[in-house]
């Protein structure tokens, strides 16, 4: 387990399921998923929608929290008390913290207001769908011949120790989990600083650039790399990106 | 009568009639016992008295014969409140007597006379009846002789009681009665009062209040818990009012922008790269509307004050350092002297996340309006320590500050002062870092960074362009004179329980 699965940071095609009572962002949302390369199926309504879940088939769910029939959380909470764990996105028009919490509490893994950038929607259930993959019980994160040693929390590349500040480490953390996935500035502030608010000045730019000075500066080959109008990337090198949806474009 | 059903139907008008009552029959049962055991122990007193008497003159008959029973009788008759006297023969004539009439057929029955008869007395001149009980018995030579007494005193003392009894009834009724009616008729004014701020109200008068009279009884604690109330719901009404006044005069505007963006896109669309150009103008303009939308929806959420509710105890040392640490790198990329003063536990009830937020803005704002002419001197100090029972959370720039004049209205909704108009920002930041202030029962305040510079030595001085990194203060030469500005919250410690 030691060694960096290739697969890892290869583009993989998610199987998505997408509960949205209005027909209009469904359609939006299915066309945008296919043109990233995934698939999407519909359910109008909770009750079809815990339906369809029940399959299995899906890694990731996007569910609306106000649907006809049966609500978003309740369908969760049914799909949870059945035993079912596909990762779940929810979305809801309710932002505030509270309602996040509730959400969360539902059995919803992440949380996302409307509106939203699609860029947004994309990252988090790629972070998602790869949530519950057996790896994250490493103890050992390698990206390239950057690793992360959990236990020792130390930072080497190529064998030179990287000393970090705990949240850089953190920060570092974050993007070697989700290694070949794009993270946005808003799933930083979230994961790394617990903060569900956008702060105006372009804070998490400034902490990536530090790391970034700390773990790329010195190397010929860079890691972390910005995705323009989304987020950033740590790319393993090694690993030939298969998306067919260029992001950076 | 609707007036005094009315009286009738309040509580308390109600409970004193049925106390009054209540106490009126025991009153009554009470005296009418002591009337009777009265006038039975004075009843009781006369008979022992009537047969001492009997058989004394029993004994003078005896010993002396007729005419020493006479003697006696006599004698005794002439004491001052003598018994009744009759002797009479055995045909029911009187021999003597020192009654001028007796009523007829008392004389011929034996023992105690059943109830009392009436007489009529000697050398009065009228012919008044009196009463009295007596008792008969048969000398052995066939005469009857009688020995009585008047009843006027116990008689007497009844009436007396009877009289005094249905005076102070009477009085007691009276008092009462006057007392229901002032009771009574004052809560039916308050009530009245109360009823009629409440109609004013309905009918629109929101700023109406039920009157407090400041006499503290129940009306008073009423209508204050009432009023508070009304102020709570006109707060949240007020709030909602303003969010949509807020939508409608100021997401007009960028909405209207929004249109004409799009409109001019698809006239000159035959430049499909100008046409790209305009749409991510589009996206960009709907993101900020949206922001600002957001940041409308938060404050009015935490203006009404049902985040309140999510108040817990924390520890804001660590959260202050927290967003420190997120924008000490951001501060010092821009050329700020980054300060950090942070007192050790700080305890206080409050919401991490909004908290959080007002001191982000706050840094946000020293970062954005902060600038120092030249590039030199700018600097982002935030402190938080203990001050006079209150925790004082700050954060301070040597910007150029805000005039005092203008302390008030930069934390209203959509405050832009000229000099930040050309600035990016919705003027949504201060108000809600001032919401958040109330929601944790504190202030907002605004000083003059250096207007005390004599106190504060360290928040005049120069740093150095990019003079290194790490907190801590950087002390120049030059003492730079911008009044800067020092945005504190003032927020109630937790208290020690």
């Amino acid at each position: 387990m030691l060694a960096p699965n290739p697969s890892e940071t290869t583009f993989k095609v998610m199987r998505i399921l997408l509960v949205e009572d209005d027909s209009e962002a469904a359609a939006y949302l299915t066309r945008a998923l296919n043109e990233a390369g995934h698939t999407a199926d519909h359910a109008a309504d909770g009750e079809e929608g815990a339906h369809l879940a029940a399959s299995g088939r899906y890694d990731v769910m996007v569910v609306d929290r106000l649907l006809p029939k049966m609500d978003g959380l309740s369908m969760l909470k049914q799909l949870r008390a059945s035993g079912d764990v596909t990762p779940a996105l929810i979305l809801s028009a309710l932002g505030q913290v509270d309602d996040r919490v509730e959400g969360l509490r539902s059995g919803g893994d992440d949380y996302l207001a409307k509106p939203y950038a699609f860029t947004e929607l994309l990252a988090r259930i790629e972070v998602l769908a790869r949530r519950h993959r057996p790896e994250d019980t490493e103890t050992v994160l390698r990206v390239g011949d950057l690793e992360l040693d959990r236990l020792a929390h130390s930072v080497r590349r190529g064998g030179i120790s990287i000393p970090l500040q705990p949240r850089e480490y953190r920060l570092l953390e974050y993007l070697m989990r989700n290694c070949g996935k794009v993270v946005t500035r808003t799933m930083l502030l979230e994961e790394v600083w617990d903060y569900h608010f956008d702060p105006q000045t372009n804070v998490i730019d400034v902490h990536i650039s530090r790391l970034r000075a700390k773990i790329d500066k010195d190397f010929d080959q860079q890691l972390l790399h910005t995705v323009r109008g989304s987020g950033y990337i740590l790319r393993d090198p090694g690993a030939a990106s298969e998306r067919p949806f260029d992001r950076n474009a | 009568m609707q007036r005094l059903r009315t009286i009738l139907a309040i509580t308390a008008v109600r409970l004193s009639i049925a106390y009054s009552l209540i106490f009126g029959i025991v009153a009554v049962v009470l005296v009418l016992y002591m009337t009777n055991s009265t006038v039975s122990i004075l009843r009781g007193q006369i008979e022992d008295s009537i047969n001492t008497e009997i058989a004394d003159l029993d004994e003078s008959y005896k010993h002396d014969g007729l005419n020493g029973l006479l003697i006696k009788l006599e004698r005794a008759a002439a004491a001052p409140g003598a018994n009744l006297y009759v002797l009479t023969e055995p045909t029911g004539r009187i021999i003597a007597a020192n009654i001028r009439d007796i009523e007829s057929g008392v004389i011929g029955s034996d023992g105690w006379t059943e109830r009392p008869f009436a007489y009529t007395r000697y050398n009065q001149g009228d012919r008044h009846h009196y009463y009295a009980i007596a008792r008969i018995v048969a000398l052995p030579n066939g005469m009857r002789l009688l020995v009585g007494r008047d009843l006027g005193e116990p008689e007497r003392f009844r009436v007396v009681i009877g009289r005094a009894m249905i005076m102070s009834l009477g009085f007691m009724v009276g008092v009462g009665i006057l007392t229901w009616l002032l009771v009574g008729r004052r809560a039916l004014k308050r009530l009245d009062l109360v009823a009629k701020s409440t109609e004013r109200i309905m009918a629109g008068d929101v700023g109406e209040r039920l009157p407090v009279t400041g006499a503290g009884d129940e009306f008073d604690r009423l209508s204050t818990r009432l009023n508070t109330m009304l102020d709570r719901i006109a707060r949240l009404d007020e709030g909602l009012k303003q969010v949509s006044d807020n939508i409608a005069h100021d997401l007009k505007t960028p909405l209207t922008r929004l249109r004409n963006k799009a409109d001019q896109a698809l006239g000159g669309a035959s430049d499909s790269e100008a046409a790209r150009a305009a749409l991510q103008e589009v996206i960009v303009d709907t993101d900020q509307i949206i922001k600002t939308f957001n940041a409308l929806l938060m404050i009015s959420r935490v203006e009404s004050g049902s985040a309140a509710a999510e108040l817990v105890a924390l520890d804001l040392s660590a959260l202050v350092g927290d967003v420190a640490e997120l924008y000490e790198p951001v501060a010092e990329e821009a050329g700020f002297a980054f300060e950090l003063s942070l007192e050790p536990d700080l305890k206080i009830r409050g919401n991490r996340e909004l908290l959080s937020q007002a001191l982000s803005n706050l840094c946000d704002n020293a970062l954005k309006y902060g600038h120092v002419e030249g590039g030199e001197g700018a600097r982002l100090a935030i402190s938080a320590k203990r001050e006079d029972g209150k925790i004082r959370l700050e954060v301070g720039d040597n910007g150029p500050g805000i005039p005092s004049s203008e302390h008030e209205r930069v934390t209203e909704r959509f405050t832009r002062l000229e000099a930040s108009r050309t600035l990016p920002g919705n003027g949504l930041g201060l108000s809600l870092v001032r919401a958040v202030a109330q929601l944790h029962g504190g202030t907002l305040e605004f000083a003059d960074a250096n207007a005390d510079n004599a106190a504060d030595g360290g928040m005049s001085s120069v740093a150095g362009p990019g003079s290194g990194s790490g907190s801590g203060t950087q002390s120049g030469p030059e003492p730079v004179r911008r009044p800067g500005l020092r945005a504190s919250l003032v927020l109630p410690a937790e208290p020690v329980s």
